[in-house]
């Protein structure tokens, strides 16, 4: 009996309970080992961490003193932040409304099964291989007011003309937009393009059929049909609006006049690594995230919620 | 009136051939050529203010070729622009961007693949939480962990070393290269990684013999994408390295807007030309690939 019994406990054992569970496909999860620690430790724990010390006084190295909201009360009251705040909105419905207006309208030209459209793309496209420092500098250069555009116009002859955005307050976002159209807009232009394409060749025989005028086709059928391309492509331009930083520094580093142009990002890095007062960078970089959440919570909603409903 | 007659005989074959100059096609070409224009315009002025001499930068139309052409202003950027104390030129920068993206993209890769690969095919408990916080990590502005890293990275001693500039390159790479790698491998059919399995291939059996050579054109993607995405960088470049060790677009920002001495825009031209040149290269090496690199980066799956 005792010998049975125990013949039948190593048996359970060796077949109920082979391993531990943890170790069985030990190397998939040595292999995700760098993608929990990115998840975990710096998105979701940094992300965290910079929250929480946001309600501290830090200076110079972070510290665990808490002043509740002290250091947002202080940003709400600067009128630099205020400045950034009022210059991403700007820039960013303006960039917004162009990128996708230009982008499309240049997708539609495209589609018009034109010859040489690789070509017409590439030329396109090639601004976006560049980085926001080199499209910074360029149009800087191109917008220098004694050599650029205005300079090559007043030796026309057309002495009082003026183009100098970058060296007045009032266009100097202006002057950020044209650099970052050109930047970006040929990205958009291939996103909208391969909306089109994705549509159905039948979609466009039917309403020739109806006899309906293709811009009107355009814009109450085809438009209607590509949203998701349009929530896709407004997400991802709003959510690299908001991180607007490179181009700046390359074109004005935030001025004229001290702060015309700008941002929070800019904000953010001066006051963490520059005027050591981290408080206040936590502070700025937390209001950075929430002005994403409100952009990309929705968008959550409709494409995940709206998936659950059929 | 013979030839009438056979045509209409024989009748009209084939579709109708369109008249190449119709009023919308002046239209529709026109149209595209301005915006040409408007997209060649800077690439243009860059390379042929770099190829003037200072004089005629001052006197002449920027948008005119040079009447004489030198390389001086390119010699000048690459060996003797001046930042700070430093006056060995952008060649400095372009080095060190080399030792940057050079591991950083290979690190960045190699993680990313593997990982997309667990995550198709050796699925464990969680493993989809991970992956969503990975994915709404990347649309988390980066100011907000910067922090963090600066922290982490001087606890592991490697703060401001280009070993710590290539762990962040490799961090947020993370995201969008693992959702194409995964995206990619799902593709995959399932029937040759049990098959695999059947005969007993492990892990990295399946990784290495199978998944990896079956997945080649994605690979140059990611190449595409991480050696333009890193070379490209600034705000980490900046936040992270040392100005000994800044990448070529901080060196070259450096350059361009410093404040001190006369400005030499024929200079500044030819590095930004320099700093350009690689993603450039790269741009138009690749050409549909890069399309689809960015297509892939851009829509989730």
């Amino acid at each position: 009996m005792s010998a049975a019994s125990e013949a039948d406990a190593i048996r359970t054992s060796s077949v109920a309970k082979p391993r531990p569970r943890w170790t069985r496909n030990i190397s998939s999860k040595i292999a995700a080992v760098p993608m929990i620690l990115t998840a975990l430790v710096v998105f979701l724990g940094g992300t965290i961490w910079t929250v929480v010390y946001s309600f501290t006084n830090s200076k110079l190295l972070p510290k665990a003193n808490f002043v509740g909201f002290d250091q947002y009360e202080r940003l709400w009251s600067q009128s630099r932040w205020l400045v950034s705040i009022e210059n991403l909105l700007f820039y960013g419905v303006m960039s917004l409304v162009f990128t996708v207006v230009m982008g499309f309208i240049l997708a539609v030209l495209m589609d018009q099964k034109i010859r040489h459209e690789d070509t017409f793309r590439t030329i396109m496209l090639y601004p976006f291989a560049l980085s926001f420092i080199v499209t910074g500098l360029v149009w800087q250069w191109i917008l220098n007011p004694d050599f650029g555009i205005q300079g090559i116009v007043r030796d026309l002859g057309w002495t009082s003309f003026t183009f100098d955005p970058l060296n007045n307050p009032d266009t100097v976002l202006f002057g950020l937009l044209i650099a970052g159209l050109w930047q970006g807009t040929g990205f958009v232009m291939c996103l909208m393009l391969a909306g089109l394409r994705g549509i159905d060749e039948d979609i466009w025989k039917a309403a020739r059929v109806d006899g309906i005028p293709t811009w009107k086709t355009y814009v109450m059928v085809i438009i209607p049909m590509m949203r998701p391309v349009f929530i896709t492509t407004l997400v991802i331009v709003a959510s690299g609006i908001i991180r607007l930083y490179d181009l700046v520094v390359a074109m004005t580093s935030g001025g004229p006049g001290g702060n015309a142009s700008q941002v929070p990002a800019m904000y953010v890095y001066d006051y963490m690594f520059q005027a050591q007062n981290l408080g206040q960078g936590f502070a700025a970089s937390t209001m950075m995230l929430l002005s994403v959440l409100i952009v990309l919570i929705p968008w959550a909603y409709l494409e995940f919620g709206g998936k659950k409903h059929g | 009136m013979a030839d009438v007659g056979m045509t209409a005989m024989t009748g009209p074959r084939g579709a109708k051939p369109r008249k190449t100059l119709s009023g919308r096609n002046i239209m529709l070409y026109g149209t595209l050529l301005v915006v040409c224009v408007y997209y060649l315009l800077p690439l243009w002025v860059m390379v042929m203010t770099s190829l003037k001499g200072m004089p005629e930068v001052r006197i002449g139309n920027i948008f005119a070729p040079p009447v004489e052409v030198t390389f001086q202003p390119w010699v000048k950027a690459w060996a003797e622009a001046c930042t700070g104390l430093n006056c060995d030129g952008l060649s400095r920068g372009f080095w060190n961007s080399v030792l940057i993206t050079v591991p950083s993209v290979i690190v960045s890769i190699a993680i990313a693949s593997v990982n997309g690969y667990a995550l198709i095919n050796w699925k464990f408990k969680g493993s989809d939480v991970f992956f969503t916080i990975l994915i709404f990590g990347s649309f988390i502005p980066y100011q907000i962990m910067l922090y963090p890293i600066v922290i982490l990275l001087r606890e592991m001693g490697i703060y401001g070393t280009l070993w710590g500039l290539i762990i962040v390159h490799t961090i947020f790479g993370m995201p969008i290269l693992t959702l194409l790698f995964r995206n990619y491998f799902s593709a995959i059919p399932e029937e040759l990684f049990k098959a695999a399995r059947v005969d007993g291939a492990g892990f990295w059996g399946i990784y290495f013999r199978i998944m990896l050579p079956m997945s080649l054109p994605i690979f140059v993607v990611a190449l595409i994408l991480q050696v333009t995405g890193i070379w490209n960088d600034f705000l980490f470049g900046v936040v992270f390295t040392k100005p000994d060790l800044y990448p070529m677009t901080v060196q070259l920002n450096n350059i361009v807007n410093s404040v001190q001495g006369v400005k030499e825009y024929n200079v500044n031209m030819a590095a930004t030309v320099l700093t350009g040149l690689v993603p450039l290269i790269v741009y138009f090496v690749s050409g549909k690939l890069f399309v689809r690199g960015i297509a892939a980066g851009a829509v989730k799956g």
